[in-house]
């Protein structure tokens, strides 16, 4: 369980930042939501990842750490806020400036696809 | 009542805020004034209070709902938060004259947000766990980010998608490390994460030395360190006046982690771990202070410069965290006030002189004189001066006591090159943007549009706090002393700041 919950953390976190480095928007809020997810995971497991155990004292033999999950519940809500926040400023973006490249112009991509096209 | 002062430089704010999007206030701008000025001046009397209380040496530590530290969350008003708050305070009563006169007229919400923003400097500031740290750093810049776009324009919108991009990636490796060290050491307050570092060692070690680098990290894409600096002027030099004054704060949020999370946690007694940023921070700051030099030199905008400026002065202030001792820490506190209202008043000012100048603006370049160049013309020479670090304002003081603090041959060659080459630069800078924004004019003003009152009023009232901080200097640097002694005593005994068992909280 360890292995597939350590590589689904490292997955994610390897294409958000893979995604956040793009040159348009929404790529970018993608690479953000991505990387939120891995985060709210990562944050999941500081914990301990323990299988059928209780946070609440007096029910299980086995418990698991609740502070770990009342940090996720936060950061979900945090996160889920952020990301709101970053679709509409995206669009807004995208409506102020006449394109969604993150430097407000097409000028850089422009070049990239030149040198491609090479 | 009295126990209860540290969790009211957060409540009043949020109230405050609150209430404004509520009728009787959300209806009309003039009461939601009226009530943001009795909601900033009531917290600025509880943090004078708070900043009394703190000066006999009490720590108070407030425990929320009387859970028990570590176990509950604690707001801890020391000297350090205590000042930082009142800064704050001060910092946001000029920010919020100089709104008063026109900006809160550009978008809607103004003073909510401006509310919101300052419940969560206060909060980041009281704060005695971190994880809360991370909560109010995301209070704050959820109000920031609109504040950013606030009063909207293309060039305030380019700047808020880096500057949101940024902290929300600031934000996800905050929650990394936050993760790494509650998964090393088990708690997050901060002095009990003192107290359980000390005993780490090998892989757990290892763990902690990560998670710590990245809280580096993030507290340094706060403050604008090299090379975490690229949102910092285009974004301060977009928004409008009064939100970039009060950003003054912001980046100082950072340097105040720094200060707080690598004195007490990873400090000098930090077992294996001891001064884990330490290597890191001397060619950072120096480097620092040459980016922003290098910029203030370029800059074509005065909003432009004093954002390059800034950059300078965050480099001088990690410069003495670098040399980490109890006077470079009190030097760097007394440079921290001044840096902080100066450039506050600064950014109002390049408003004021921008809104004379038609449509030049604020660029360097020949234009008509401005109307009011005698009251503009003197504010600008002052904190000019001030800012830069000539004699006899506050700035010079804060420099030459920094500088005083390097004792070490080597300490004393880099910081000593890098903080004056870097202000001979800020003086070449300053006196060629102010000599053509004031002396190449071609021909008088075709109408005058006189600046409000209110405006100027802003403007004189953070600027005199510079000759002030030199008036009072010895009291000032006083009481810095003894708030850097105390972080040092902090971090030799974390168990100052978590209360015995039977202590009564709120």
């Amino acid at each position: 369980m360890e292995l597939i919950y350590a590589l689904c953390v490292g997955v994610l976190t390897t294409c958000g930042i893979f995604l956040t480095l793009r040159g348009r928007t929404f790529p970018v809020v993608m690479g953000l939501t991505m990387l939120s997810y891995a985060v709210n995971l990562f944050l999941f497991s500081s914990g301990r990842l323990v299988v059928n155990g209780a946070a609440i004292l007096g029910t299980t033999e086995q418990y698991a750490d609740p502070l770990p999950q009342a940090l996720v519940l936060t950061a979900i809500v945090i996160g889920f806020a952020m990301t709101a926040y970053a679709v509409i400023l995206a669009m807004r973006a995208r409506a102020d400036l006449g394109n969604d490249h993150v430097d407000g112009s097409e000028k850089a991509l422009d070049m990239q696809m030149k040198e491609k096209l090479k | 009542m009295m126990q209860h002062l540290p969790i009211l430089p957060v409540l009043i704010p949020m109230l405050v805020a609150v209430l404004m999007l509520l009728p009787p206030f959300s209806t009309t701008l003039n009461r939601q004034r009226a009530i943001s000025f009795v909601g900033v001046i009531a917290t600025l009397a509880v943090s004078i209070q708070l900043i009394l209380i703190a000066d006999s040496g009490i720590i108070n530590i407030y425990q929320l709902g009387n859970w028990q530290a570590p176990f509950g969350i604690v707001l801890i008003a020391d000297r350090l938060s205590s000042l930082m708050i009142l800064l704050t305070m001060v910092l946001a009563f000029g920010a919020l004259l100089y709104g008063v006169a026109a900006d809160d007229r550009t978008g809607m919400f103004f003073y909510p947000l401006f509310m919101f923003q300052l419940m969560g400097i206060n909060g980041a500031f009281l704060t005695g766990d971190i994880f809360n740290l991370f909560v109010f750093f995301e209070v704050l810049l959820l109000a920031s980010y609109a504040l950013v776009v606030h009063g909207g324009g293309k060039q305030k919108t380019l700047a808020s998608v880096h500057y949101v991009t940024l902290n929300l990636i600031g934000s996800a490796l905050f929650l990394f490390a936050l993760g790494i060290m509650y998964g090393v050491l088990g708690t997050l307050n901060i002095a009990d994460m003192a107290v359980k570092v000390r005993t780490l060692s090998g892989a757990d070690k290892l763990l902690a030395q990560v998670g710590g680098m990245m809280l580096l990290l993030v507290f340094g894409l706060k403050s604008a360190m090299f090379p975490l600096h690229f949102w910092l002027s285009r974004t301060y030099s977009s928004v409008s006046a009064p939100v970039a004054a009060l950003f003054a704060i912001m980046t100082k949020v950072g340097i105040y982690s720094i200060l707080r999370i690598f004195t007490v946690v990873f400090g000098d007694h930090a077992g294996e771990l001891a001064n884990l940023a330490g290597a890191w921070l001397w060619p950072i700051a120096i480097l620092t202070i040459a980016i922003g030099a290098i910029g203030a030199l370029a800059s074509q905008t005065l909003r432009m410069l004093v954002s390059n400026l800034v950059i300078v002065s965050v480099g001088t202030m990690l410069c003495a965290l670098a040399i980490n001792t109890p006077e470079s820490a009190a030097a760097a506190l007394y440079y921290l006030i001044h840096s902080t209202l100066i450039t506050g008043a600064m950014f109002l000012l390049a408003d004021a002189i921008a809104e004379q100048r038609g449509k030049v603006l604020d660029r360097f370049a020949r234009s008509r004189r401005m109307c009011q160049s005698l009251p503009l013309g003197i504010a600008f020479s002052l904190a000019a001066v001030s800012m830069i670090g000539l004699p006899p304002f506050s700035g010079f003081l804060g420099k030459v006591m920094i500088l005083q603090t390097a004792v070490e041959p080597s300490e004393i060659a880099w910081a000593w090159s890098a903080i004056l080459i870097a202000s001979l630069m800020g003086v070449i800078a300053m006196s060629r943007g102010g000599s053509t924004m004031f002396w190449r004019v071609g021909g008088e003003p075709n109408f005058c549009e006189m600046l409000p009152t209110v405006k100027l009023v802003a403007v004189f009232f953070l600027l005199a706090m510079s000759p002030l901080l030199v008036i009072f200097g010895g009291q000032i640097t006083e009481f810095t002393t003894q708030t850097a002694t105390q972080i040092y005593q902090q971090a030799e005994n974390p168990h100052m700041l978590l209360p015995s068992l039977n202590t009564k909280g709120g």
